[in-house]
């Protein structure tokens, strides 16, 4: 038999997968369609301090091989997410919960962190710092090396009993500058990465088809950008990393894991076929038969 | 929901731009009329969510109209062709909150799932009054299969050629009804529901992520909260939607 755990840090996970956030709600409305329990984590979707509708429609547009979204982190609030979300996914999931916070002040990351460290349910705060559908033209806190610094230390400051991850984003000059703050200012690891920053005009209207115009460009087609970001990151930093970004088959697990993902997120495949992971789960130990691994631990950051 | 491979039995033209397409499928998933399909094409990364105008015990009936390139690729295949779809999603039309006289109105490619809503009511003793209304002549479609059922159906085109000349919803002159129920263009079904003097359901439509509730891509806010199209909806109550 194959060994599919891995330890995430402290933590230890059956097996890499983890739900990515945006794509699986708060996770619960899935445990119909499978058990949740072959999940190694489930991170949920990203939350702000004060509920959020997000964005105006259409927040949906196709492309080659991949998707742009423009939800603009539709949520309930964290006071929601902590008292009634979560309690309904620890229901029904065992396994690492990992909280994405999202926000648009230092404040409001720090206030969100302050009750994640209360919650015993959240196992993980990922830090949310680039999403591109909050501000105009995709800024966040994970463009500005200044202010990823600022929110990564005073989250830090007050995330005492949770590791934290930082969720970066690939639209920027240099991935590896912001992972290595994030790693100074005392994150546990790394999110890499969020989504691109994308748009598409229908021919029809003559317009952009979402409508913030911009969003973020996710599915099978950033699956290079992201192993790169991930290849590189890995060199430089010595914090996990959990690697996103296009994975759709058991096989881009172990590319993933293969250039330096300690464990990997599948999001956009969740949306065009809900059992996506369920199926991820079952085809690893057959991948790794075929490539005579045993142990999918050992081949984190096999390709350097 | 549930998803399965299902054969495409027949894909016909049926007005211009607009096919049905009948898929060999089991549809114990499909609870309510209104319910819509969610399909993988070939070379498209998202599936193509589609209402389902009629079903037995083995087959779904679409109708859909090209409109963009996913659709355009959908008139182009043929019998024997597998095509994977999720089935039974969203949630449909309510018959039961139907008074004893409700009227349909139904607009081009809105017009679809409103067919199986006609069956269920006349199944249950309730013959609606239908109004159907297109751009042009040549894409009128449904009108006599909904007159089969044993209903009046009036038809309003922009061009004159079939019925009355302008909007469905001037239609609505001096007919008498205590509910109704509509699907079609956005515009269209605010002046229906700013026009219509008793309760009804919309359906709505929106560009779609997953389809089944998972990514928020198609929400809206109602008087009860921010609703998803493929989920909670595509159907909502009149007194639910702020326009």
């Amino acid at each position: 038999m194959v060994d599919i755990s891995v330890s995430l840090g402290n933590i230890n996970l059956p097996n890499p997968i983890i739900a990515a956030s945006g794509t699986f709600g708060y996770g619960y409305e899935f445990s119909k369609y499978f058990n949740l329990n072959i999940l190694g984590g489930i991170s949920i979707k990203g939350t702000t301090l004060e509920p959020r509708f997000g964005n105006p429609t259409p927040r949906i547009a196709e492309c080659y091989s991949g998707m742009i979204n423009s939800v603009g982190m539709q949520n309930p609030g964290i006071k929601n997410v902590i008292g009634e979300q979560i309690p309904m996914l620890r229901k029904c999931f065992n396994n690492l919960i990992l909280a994405n916070i999202g926000g648009f002040s230092i404040g409001e990351f720090v206030a969100c962190a302050k009750l994640v460290n209360e919650c015993d349910d959240i196992g993980m705060l990922e830090l949310n710092v680039s999403c591109p559908n909050l501000h105009a033209d995709g800024e966040n806190f994970g463009t500005s090396p200044e202010a990823l610094k600022e929110v990564v230390k005073e989250v830090r400051k007050v995330l005492t009993k949770k590791p934290l991850y930082v969720k970066l984003t690939p639209n920027v000059t240099d991935i590896v500058k912001m992972a290595k703050i994030c790693e100074e200012q005392g994150a546990d690891g790394l999110s890499l990465i969020n989504t691109l920053l994308g748009m598409r005009i229908d021919l029809a209207t003559k317009k952009p088809i979402i409508a913030n115009k911009m969003g973020g460009f996710s599915g099978k087609a950033i699956f290079p950008v992201a192993l790169r970001a991930i290849y590189q990151v890995y060199q430089q930093v010595k914090i996990p990393i959990i690697g996103i970004g296009g994975v759709s088959s058991a096989r881009d697990v172990i590319e993933m894991m293969l250039a330096g993902a300690t464990a990997v997120q599948v999001g956009s495949q969740t949306l065009i076929n809900p059992f996506a992971m369920k199926e991820i789960v079952a085809n690893l130990p057959k991948v790794m038969a075929e490539y005579k691994i045993n142990k999918i631990q050992d081949i984190i950051g096999g390709g350097h | 929901m549930d998803i399965q491979n299902c054969k495409i039995l027949s894909n016909e033209k049926i007005a211009k731009n607009t096919y049905k397409m009948v898929l060999e499928c089991n549809t114990k998933s499909i609870t309510k009329p209104g319910q819509f399909i969610n399909i993988t094409l070939q070379d498209f990364y998202l599936r193509r969510p589609i209402s389902v105008c009629d079903y037995d015990a083995n087959s779904i009936t679409i109708i859909y109209k090209i409109l963009g390139q996913g659709t355009k690729s959908m008139a182009s295949l043929t019998p024997d062709i597998i095509l994977n779809c999720m089935i039974g999603l969203g949630n449909g039309f309510d018959i039961t909150k139907s008074d004893k006289n409700p009227i349909i109105i139904g607009g081009g490619v809105g017009v679809p799932p409103l067919y199986r809503l006609a069956k269920e009511l006349v199944k249950i003793g309730i013959s609606p009054k239908v109004l159907l209304g297109f751009n042009i002549g040549e894409e009128v479609f449904l009108a006599n299969e909904f007159s089969a059922l044993g209903c009046e159906v009036l038809v309003a085109t922009a061009d004159g050629s079939i019925g009355h000349k302008g909007f469905v919803t001037e239609l609505l002159d001096g007919i008498e009804y205590d509910y109704f129920f509509t699907c079609g263009p956005l515009a269209m079904l605010k002046a229906v529901c700013n026009m219509t003097i008793s309760d009804g359901q919309i359906s709505l439509e929106e560009r779609m992520g997953c389809g089944f509730g998972a990514c928020m891509g198609c929400s809206i806010m109602t008087h009860s909260g921010a609703k998803r199209i493929c989920k909670e909806g595509p159907v909502f109550e009149k007194k639910e939607l702020i326009w």
